[in-house]
């Protein structure tokens, strides 16, 4: 006999080792994430997956799938919330969506329409962040970095290298790349890198390759998030 | 340099779990840590410069760029504040000649503030190159400014200044008498470990760091776990404000607290153990060293102790100026020398901890509970408390009374009682548990000391009716804002989000609206956060405006919403560089209908549509 979770009533079966983040993305149901991508190990931070595991709140992400959870995820309350988690993000850097060159290929945005985010909700905070254009093929623009560390697992986990990491406490969180000069161009990143092309806002980007997807073409122009997730994302199996 | 660098590397075997000891060194001896430094390290240790950066910049204590050669840091805990900590930082500014926050010119000396260093009952107090000062007043600050100013090295400086008093004044089942050295660990081995075991869980002994999980159970699970090697950890990071009492039995008492680590250590089979002690607690150090190095000839720690074949060690490890390391997978992090940021659980310590091995967290105050329990056996500890808190509760009493100081009770004991032994009348309220625990009023001291009804990891700091409580409520939100290690988001954007809407409504700039976007916004921090720290952060303000809500209601402005951005102040510049101040020069933060200033409508997210 199979393990079985519930989400929101729907019988989910899961491997041992799976999160309920596995079990549900194998099954079909989307549970809203920023920093989770299934080939990374899970973080955990940016609490966009919250779930209602047996009355209480978890990341299923990090959480591990146990036979007979009860699961609540699309309820009202949660996504509510989660607007807000997302919405927190939005006022804590600089997101200027229409000069974006992410715009429209961005999941933090995509999320933010998924979930009906209208406006920011709480005061902006206008942090002082720059830009780093100093490598040749790759940027980085630190207005736009909301911590998922994406760039970081890949880096060390894919590329076999340490470009990226995350330094700083509390709101003082940012992005440090690994050279004296602190600049991207005397650190080991190449374009081919899947550090790269990990991150899930626009704040690193491939240089000369802007706008060659039209506005209006674009990723999450014509699909939600959710579908999109279901399709192209596909879950660890358990060990 | 690098000759200096290499020797700590070396001292340190190029562990580089033992970042933040080889830092505390470097930043002591240049009052920074300076590139080339991390450079070497990073060879040395055989890690990634970020993760040495990383590491630099979580901790208060590390600095990338130089601070004074005597680094002055003012306590900033209400208590500090209640005795006067800002005329006196002022003043000590002033004749430093240096602002808040910055070195002086000259690079002798640097000034700023700290979260509280563990002197509420002796402040207001501060730390010079790490070692703590109490009881200032304009006295002590003409003296230290005139040592500063010789260049008088800190050995040289009178005894006076670093006087840290235990404060004793009311002593229960644990602190009434000094247990004689080795007692538990012959009482363990004696009566057998199993048995001792049993004893603790026949004892009711709760945790006391704050969350009261049971620790017979804690050791057993930990013990069953399938692996060689176990740690046993004890936490002196006591950073909750207004908690000094775990400063006071390792100043007096340590010898029963190793011995407790010890008997758990016989109980779960670990060999190594570690003392996580607060950076603020260095003037401890060398005096537990000491009693280390003693109880090592007494065969009371290292190899086959007491010729039972129980091979077991203590290493003290210091912390770096950081809270969350007080929160156990934060500081098993911090012990594996990197940033204290609390892991995902499950997996809990006890199964996976200090280097993935199965680990026993506890509190200074529950080893030392458990080693008394070790010599007197359950029932003893047992018959005192109530039904689900057995024992007694050592609390660390500040604020306004006549004794501040450390005082032991049998749990169930009433907060009349307490205020009436430590001299304070005329209150209006006490913070029961530090920021993190419940404020309550004056109408509620009828309630009881126990996990069941007020839990406190031992802080108690009462206001009496001259004070403000939103000032204490705006200090404990700016707290949890800088303590924040900023992992998730909910914590990281939510405390400073509370502490810009607290300060908007404690200056007077609140709007009806406000209380409830604060209420709201509480809820999601508290039900959001990945740990303890920002579960608890939005509890000086659910607490208050419970209680209080005219207090909040008597600060808004009759307007139902004024912006969080002031949009006459950002014109400030404008009106300075065209030298204008007439009343065209100005913008009125609202129109008469209350309604929302364009300035402050999102950016549009409808690019692509
Ligand atoms: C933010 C935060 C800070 C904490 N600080 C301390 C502390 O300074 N000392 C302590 O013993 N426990 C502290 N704790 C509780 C620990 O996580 C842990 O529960 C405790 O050390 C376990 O020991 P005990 O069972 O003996 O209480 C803190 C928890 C959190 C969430
Ligand atoms: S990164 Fe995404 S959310 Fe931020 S500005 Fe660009 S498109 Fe908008
Ligand atoms: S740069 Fe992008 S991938 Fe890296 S942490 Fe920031 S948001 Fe995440
Ligand atoms: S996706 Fe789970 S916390 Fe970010
Ligand atoms: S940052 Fe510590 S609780 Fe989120």
């Amino acid at each position: 006999m199979s393990k079985t979770i519930t989400i929101d009533g729907k019988v989910i079966p899961f491997e041992e080792g799976q999160t309920i983040m596995d079990a549900a993305m194998a099954a079909g149901v989307y549970i809203p994430h920023l920093c989770h991508q299934p080939e990374f190990t899970p973080h955990g931070s940016c609490k966009l997956c919250t779930v209602k595991v047996n009355g209480r709140n978890c990341s299923a992400c990090t959480f591990p799938a146990a036979d007979g959870q009860d699961v609540l995820n699309h309820t009202e309350e949660l996504i509510e919330d989660r607007k807000k988690i997302t919405q927190m993000l939005f006022v804590e850097g600089n997101h200027f969506c229409p000069s974006c060159e992410k715009t429209g290929n961005c999941q933090l945005q995509a999320v933010a329409y998924h979930l009906n985010m209208l406006d920011n909700h709480f005061p902006l905070f206008y942090p002082d962040r720059e830009v780093d254009a100093s490598h040749d093929e790759v940027m980085v623009d630190h207005n736009r970095c909301i911590f998922c560390t994406l760039c970081v697992r890949a880096s060390h986990e894919k590329d076999g290298k340490d470009v990226f990491a995350i330094s700083g406490r509390g709101i003082h969180k940012h992005l440090i790349v690994n050279a004296e000069s602190g600049l991207l161009k005397d650190t080991d990143v190449a374009a081919t890198d899947q550090a790269a092309h990990i991150c899930p806002t626009g704040a690193i980007l491939i240089k000369r390759t802007g706008y060659q997807v039209p506005i209006g073409q674009r990723i999450y122009d014509h699909q939600q998030i959710d579908q999109v997730s279901l399709a192209t994302e596909h879950p660890k199996h358990g060990e | 340099m690098r000759q200096f660098i290499h020797g700590i590397a070396e001292n340190n075997h190029y562990q580089a779990t033992h970042l933040l000891q080889i830092l505390r060194q470097i930043q002591s001896r240049y009052h920074y840590i300076p590139e080339a430094a991390i450079e070497q390290l990073s060879g040395l240790l055989s890690i990634p410069r970020t993760q040495i950066i990383s590491v630099i910049e979580f901790y208060s204590f590390f600095h990338l760029t130089p601070r004074g050669r005597y680094e002055l840091l003012i306590s900033d805990s209400i208590t500090d504040h209640m005795l006067g900590k800002k005329d006196l930082l002022d003043y000590l500014a002033k004749k430093l000649a240096v602002a808040v926050g910055a070195v002086r010119e000259d690079g002798l000396v640097s000034l700023e503030n700290t979260s509280c260093t563990g002197m509420c009952d002796q402040g207001p107090a501060g730390l010079v190159n790490g070692y703590a000062l109490t009881r200032l007043d304009r006295s002590s600050i003409d003296k230290i400014v005139e040592l500063v100013n010789q260049q008088k090295p800190l050995d040289e400086w009178p005894k006076e200044l670093f006087l840290v008093n235990d404060n004793i004044y009311k002593s229960g089942l644990l602190l009434d008498r000094q247990m004689e050295q080795g007692a538990a660990l012959k009482s363990a081995f004696k009566r057998g470990v199993k048995a001792t075991l049993a004893e603790v869980d026949k004892s009711g002994l709760r945790g006391r760091g704050g969350a009261g999980f049971k620790t017979a159970t804690k050791w057993q699970f930990c013990s069953e776990e399938q692996q060689s090697v176990r740690y046993v950890v004890c936490n002196a990071d006591e950073g909750e404000p207004g908690t000094f009492k775990d400063r006071v039995l390792l100043n007096s008492y340590a010898d029963q607290v190793f011995e407790g680590m010890t008997v758990c250590a016989a109980i779960i089979g670990a060999k190594q153990g570690f003392l996580y002690l607060r950076g603020e607690y260095l003037h401890l150090y060398d005096k537990l060293q000491s009693i280390l190095n003693q109880r090592r000839q007494n065969g009371l720690l290292g190899t086959n102790i007491l010729d039972q074949g129980l091979d077991f060690d203590i290493e003290i490890c210091l912390g770096a100026g950081a809270y969350i390391c007080g929160e156990e997978s934060a500081l098993i992090e911090s012990l594996e020398g990197k940033a204290g940021i609390p892991r995902n659980r499950p997996p809990y310590p006890v199964t996976q901890g200090y280097l993935g091995k199965p680990t026993v967290v506890n509190n200074v105050e529950t080893f030392l509970a458990a080693a008394s329990i070790a010599v007197n056996g359950g029932d003893w500890f047992a018959d005192i408390g109530t039904e689900k808190s057995k024992g007694t509760k050592i609390l660390s009493i500040s604020g306004d009374c006549a004794r501040p100081g450390i005082y032991e009770y049998p749990f169930g004991t009433t907060i009349q009682t307490v205020l009436n032994d430590c001299g304070a009348d005329d209150v209006l309220g006490v913070q029961v548990g530090g920021p993190s625990g419940t404020f309550i009023s004056n109408q509620e001291f009828d309630r009881k000391l126990a996990f069941e009804d007020l839990a406190t990891g031992g802080s108690f700091i009462i206001f009496n009716s001259s004070r403000n409580i939103l000032d204490m409520v705006h200090n404990f939100t700016h707290f949890f804002a800088h303590e924040s290690c900023g992992f998730c988001t909910p914590c990281r954007v939510g405390t400073s989000l509370l502490q810009k809407q607290i300060d908007k409504i404690v200056e007077g700039h609140g709007s009806a609206g406000d209380v409830v976007a604060l209420e709201e916004l509480c809820q999601l921090v508290k039900n959001y956060s990945h740990c303890g720290l920002g579960q608890t952060a939005a509890n000086p303000i659910i607490t208050t405006l419970e209680r209080y809500p005219d207090l909040y209601q008597n600060r808004l402005k009759e307007i139902s919403y004024e912006p969080g951005f002031d949009l006459d102040g950002a014109l400030t510049t404008a009106r300075r560089m065209a030298n204008r101040d007439d009343a065209g020069a100005h913008l009125a933060q609202t129109d008469a209908f209350g309604s929302r200033p364009v300035a402050s409508l999102p950016p549009s997210l409808a690019v692509g549509e």
